[in-house]
Formats: structure tokens, sequence, C-alpha cells
């Protein structure tokens, strides 16, 4: 006698969507971050330090996306230089064109004393449209990522073949970028930049006014990531991230989820870019080639990649000690920054937002000495 | 045609260093999948070496000699030692390798910095190798770089017989095809790895020696090279010899002549763009070890 056995029926497993009013629930830390960013800081810090934080919030603000893109989705975005680069010099090429405006020329400094003196190349005069710079800083760092990720991912070129594509990339466009002497600024980049927008660059109260916009920049991208985050295309990415390989047997196409990340973490890259040249006044190649690339990542790292606040802290504190070690003591920084990779990344893989999980377990895992060892991290 | 000839002879020569870095890669990267960005710093452990021998062996052909086999063995002491202290826990995530090793290569460098300076050094060439040899019809070729060239190809065979003849190169092929049967099979897989970077690192680190041929001896002297090295590496395919040395000759000839009818900076993007359309053809490179593998 045989039974035939009626279908099985499971139940569909659906994790319910997050519900709105929980998506929008602002957590306290955001709260408390927004009060110190917008309220505390510009009270207690002179002038000068207020500046400095200003640029350690454009860090932070590629932090965001090395955490989504990273963190979230496992792509070791290794050239965000060049995303911060374009962005950067998007605005300062826009900024310079209205500077020489101001004193009646039509070049900008720089093409006066080495150029060729005699026009503006044609790439440069779109951007005498504030709009249409104001656009590019965000629009020509994401069509790049689009164009390279389409054509990386499509073929599945994987984890280190995109990580050394992505830093090949820094390199060659830190090496244009230092070729084109005449239209470029060349080595020294894009420097002296007097205004914004109409506004003196030299005034102080202008520069908190740049602060401002900065960090309320960095606190809406921080909610924008943390609304990818849990949204259904953020478990997508996790899912892209842990296994690729299923995901594709499950029906989606894996290179979308990337491409996604990738493309939106090189706009918010672009964007840093972009408010760093008012807060800062210069951009160059110096600072967006493969070195400083893998320096966007260190902060995210040290942090903790796949927590949110912990990349943007950990990018604050990075870029926070590289100024105040490396005009002292600056081999001593080098030690330090090389020890830093070595021990987050090599022992400490989840960055110091893991810290207390990791002592937490050892606690445990040292009470109870029975049992069967700690496998090895699946991440 | 004489100018093109030239500029292909230079390619050549380019390809030769190329390859001389990659071939230690090939066997870290391709091989094991472990992403050394310090490879460039064992590159400059090879150059500092043959300095310091120059220092204290009179005759620059002798110490140059002398250095060969002593770059090979620090370079190659650094290598395991770095995969002992630090590789060998990362074996579970190869991409992480590729920033701690960074971290590394940070600290070497700046180690160089204070051991050595930070301006450049120079080694004199023996006299062997500081003249031309003519071809005739105006076609020159260095004779620094037909050493460069001669030692790349000496390698890729020392190389290539170790690893199809010698029992060693049977173990080492076994651990990269298939680990864990290897293991099974009575293997030291730990200490398989450890050789395997030994020898890789070891290369760089004469490959240090052959570049004090052709450029000053500084602390960042190997970032120059290792990103063009890694290229070599993802194009020629996994761990595959024979598709390194086509790479690098290939890469070498496309950037010199390249060179030449544009400028450096541009034939820089021109390379990588070339390489972002072949890797759409072939996306495991130019030569690939079959495997029954999803990934």
């Amino acid at each position: 006698m045989t039974t035939t056995t009626p279908p099985v029926t499971t139940p569909p497993v659906t994790t319910p969507p997050v519900p709105l009013l929980e998506r929008l629930r602002v957590p306290g830390g955001f709260v408390l971050g927004a009060v110190l960013l917008l309220g505390v800081a510009p009270l207690a810090l002179s002038d000068f330090r207020l500046s400095l934080l200003a640029k350690y919030l454009c860090y932070a603000i590629v932090a965001v996306g090395v955490s989504l893109a990273w963190g979230r989705g496992g792509l070791m975005v290794l050239g965000q230089g060049v995303f911060f680069g374009l962005g950067g010099y998007a605005m300062a090429m826009h900024l310079k064109l209205t500077d020489a405006a101001a004193t009646g020329e039509t070049l900008p400094d720089f093409m006066l004393l080495y150029g060729t003196g005699d026009a503006l190349p044609w790439w440069w005069k779109p951007f005498a449209n504030p709009a249409f710079a104001l656009a590019m800083t965000v629009l020509l760092p994401m069509a790049v990522a689009a164009v390279l990720g389409f054509f990386v991912f499509q073929r599945r070129v994987k984890g280190a073949y995109f990580a050394i594509l992505s830093q090949a990339l820094a390199a060659a466009l830190s090496i244009w970028l230092i070729g084109q002497q005449a239209t470029t600024g060349g080595t020294n980049g894009l420097t002296d930049i007097q205004g914004f927008f109409g506004y003196s660059l030299d005034d102080p109260v202008n520069q908190r006014m740049v602060y401002f916009i900065i960090a309320v920049a960095l606190l809406l991208l921080m909610a924008l990531a943390r609304q990818l985050f849990v949204s259904r295309y953020g478990e997508l990415l996790i899912a892209v991230r842990d296994s690729e390989e299923r995901v594709r047997f499950l029906g989606y196409n894996p290179a979308n989820a990337k491409l996604v990340a990738y493309v939106v973490a090189a706009g918010m890259a672009g964007l840093a870019g972009a408010l760093f040249v008012p807060a800062v006044g210069i951009i160059s190649p110096a600072l967006i080639g493969i070195v400083p690339s893998i320096g966007f990542v260190i902060g995210a790292a040290v942090g903790g990649r796949a927590s949110l606040v912990g990349a943007v802290l950990g990018a604050i504190a990075v870029a926070w000690a590289q100024s105040t070690l490396s005009d002292e003591f600056p081999a001593a920084w080098t030690y330090l920054q090389g020890l830093l990779f070595v021990l987050a990344v090599g022992f400490l893989p989840g960055g110091l937002a893991s810290l207390g999980v990791v002592l937490r377990r050892r606690r445990t895992r040292t009470l109870t000495r029975t049992g069967t060892p700690a496998t090895g991290e699946t991440a | 045609m004489t100018v093109i000839l030239n500029q292909s002879f230079t390619g050549i020569s380019i390809g030769a260093v190329l390859l001389l870095i990659a071939l230690g890669l090939t066997l870290t990267f391709g091989q094991m999948g472990v992403i050394n960005m310090a490879h460039g710093e064992f590159i400059m452990a090879g150059a500092y070496t043959t300095y310091v021998l120059q220092k204290s062996i009179s005759g620059a052909g002798l110490s140059l000699l002398v250095a060969l086999p002593v770059a090979f063995l620090v370079a190659g002491a650094m290598g395991a030692l770095l995969e002992w202290l630090l590789i060998r826990r990362l074996y579970t995530r190869p991409l992480d390798t590729l920033l701690v090793t960074w971290g590394v290569s940070l600290m070497l460098q700046q180690l160089a910095r204070d051991v050595f300076g930070a301006p450049n050094v120079q080694t004199a060439a023996p006299d062997l190798l500081t003249g031309n040899i003519s071809l005739g019809g105006g076609i020159t070729f260095a004779n620094s770089r037909l050493f460069i060239l001669g030692l790349a190809l000496l390698s890729v065979v020392a190389l290539t017989l170790i690893l199809k003849l010698t029992p060693l190169g049977r173990r080492i092929r076994a651990v990269v095809q298939n680990r864990d049967l290897a293991e099974v099979s009575g293997i030291a897989t730990g200490q398989v790895d450890r050789i395997t970077f030994f020898i890789g690192s070891g290369l760089a680190g004469v490959a240090g020696v052959a570049l004090t041929l052709v450029g000053p001896i500084g602390p960042t002297m190997g970032t120059n090279y290792i990103v063009d090295a890694f290229l070599v590496v993802v194009v020629g395919g996994i761990g595959q010899l024979k598709g390194s040395v086509i790479t690098a000759f290939a890469l070498g000839v496309l950037q010199s002549v390249l060179e030449y009818s544009t400028t450096v900076s541009v034939a820089k993007v021109i390379v990588l763009v070339a390489i972002v359309a072949f890797l759409q053809w072939r996306p495991q490179g130019l030569y690939t070890l079959r495997t029954r593998s999803l990934a």
C-alpha cells in the first residue's frame, strides 16, 4: 500500500516589510548626532576647528557610501577618490570661473599663468552655469560608476578583480589630471578658491555657512542610507554579499543590486568632493589618487564597515588623528596608520563598532570552557 | 618604421619589468588568491639590498650578481614572515588581505624612509650593462634592458620547471587546485603556502634588483608598479604563467606605442579602457584553469 504524500504546502516564508512607522522612526542616536553637529559644535569650536571639522565631515560623507557599497554590498570600493575628485573638480571649475569673472577675466588664474592663454577649453564652458556644475558634481561620478559597474558586474568580474580595476581607475584619473597641466592645473590642482556662489570664503560667517551645509548633507545622506538599509533592496544587497550564486538562482540579477550600491556610493563621494572644495579651498590630484582612495576606506574599516554610524565615526576619527598627528610626527603617524589597517581589518573585521560583541563573546567563551569551539566567521 | 621598432623594443623592456614583478604575484595572487599590496615593498627591499651590497662589495658587476640571490632570500624571508604573522589568518577573507597588506606596505615604506632616508638613492650599473646594442638602421637596445629581459625569461623558465617537474611544484599545484583534497592526501598545506609565498616574494626581490638598473631606488618605488602588475595578472588569468608572460609584453608594447602617438597620461587611460573591454570578452582572463566551481 503506497500512500501518496500530499504535496507539501509550506507557508511562504516572507519577512514582512518593515512597517512604515518603524522605518521612519528616528533613532535617538541620530537626534543626538544632529544636536552635536548643528548645535554644540558651532558654539563650542573656534572658526579654525570648525572648518577642520567640516573637512572631516566630507570624508564622513564618503564613508556613508563606503558603508553601503562595501559594508552591505561586499564591494571593495578602492577607487572612491575618482568620484570624490570628479565632484570636487566639477565644483572647483565653476568656482574658478566665477572667481575669474569677478575680476573681469575670462580665464581662471592658472590658465593665464601656464596655459596657452587663448580660449577656455570647450569642456570648461558649461561649468560656468551653476546649475549644470552642481548637477555634474553628483551626476558625473554616478555616470562613470554606472559605465564601469555595468561592464564589470554584468560579466561577473569578481571581488579582487573589481578592487584592482577601481584602483587602476583612480591611478589613471590622477595621472591624466597631472598630465593636462594647461587645463586642469596639473599637480597643483585647482587652488586658491575665493568665492562660493557669490559669498566670499574668507569671511568666517560664510565658512560657518559651508559647515552647516556639509553637516546637513551628512545627516540627510545618513538618513537616506538607513532607509536603503532597511528596505527590501537592503536585504537583497546583503544576500548578494553573502551568497551571490544563491541570489542568482532565486531569480534576481546580483549585478543590478551591486550596480545600484556602487552608483549611489559614487554619487555620495562626488557630493563630498564638491563640498570639500569650499571647505578647504583646493582640489588636486594628490587628494584623489590611489593612496587617498584607500584612505577613504580605512576610516570605515576602523569604525566598522557594516555599521553606518561606525563607518562615519571611524572616518571622522581617522581624519582627525591624521591631521593632528601627521603634522607633528609624520613618521609615527604612518606607522600608526599601517598598524590601524592591520589590526582593524585583520583582527577586528567588524571594526570598533563590533568591539562590544567580540568582547562579550570572548567572555562567554572563557566562562563556558566546554562545547564546540567557535567556528570561523562566516562573513 | 624605425620609430615603431624602437617603440616596440621600449615596450618589450617595459613588459620585461612588468613580467618580473607579475611573476611573483601570479603565485601569491593568482594561485593563492592573496592580494599582497606589500609586494611592491618587497621589490623595494630587493633594490635596497642591491644598494647595500654595492656599498660593501667593490665592483658593480660582482655586487649585482651577489645581489640577485641575496635579494631573493631577503624578500622571500620577508614574505614568509608576513604569511606566518598575518596572511595565514586571512585565507578565508582574501579581499581583506588587500587592506591588511596595504597597512604593512605603509609601515615598510616608512621603515625604509627611516633607515635609508627619504631621498632616492642610486646604484652604479656594471660597465657591461651601460651601453647600447645597435641593430643597424638607427635601432638600438639598451644593454641593461636586454639583461632585464633575459632575467625575466630565465625566471619564467625556472619557475615553470619548478612547478611542473619537482615534487614541491606538484604539491603547490595540488594545494591550488583543491586545497581540501590536498590536505587529506597528506600534504602539509600550511607549509606549502609559506613556501609558495617565499618564492613569490623572493621573485619580487629579484625584480627589485633589476629595477636598480633602470631607475632610482626610493621608499615609494614599489607603489609605482604594483597596480600595473596586478592588472597583468588579472588579464593573464588566475595563476597562469603563460597568461602573465603574454599580457606583460602586450601591455608593455601597447603602453609604449600609445605613449608615442598620444601622451603618457592618455596612454594610461586607453590601456585601462582596453583592459575593461578585454574582460568583457574573457572575464576570467586570457587563460583559465578549468574547474567545476560555480564562482
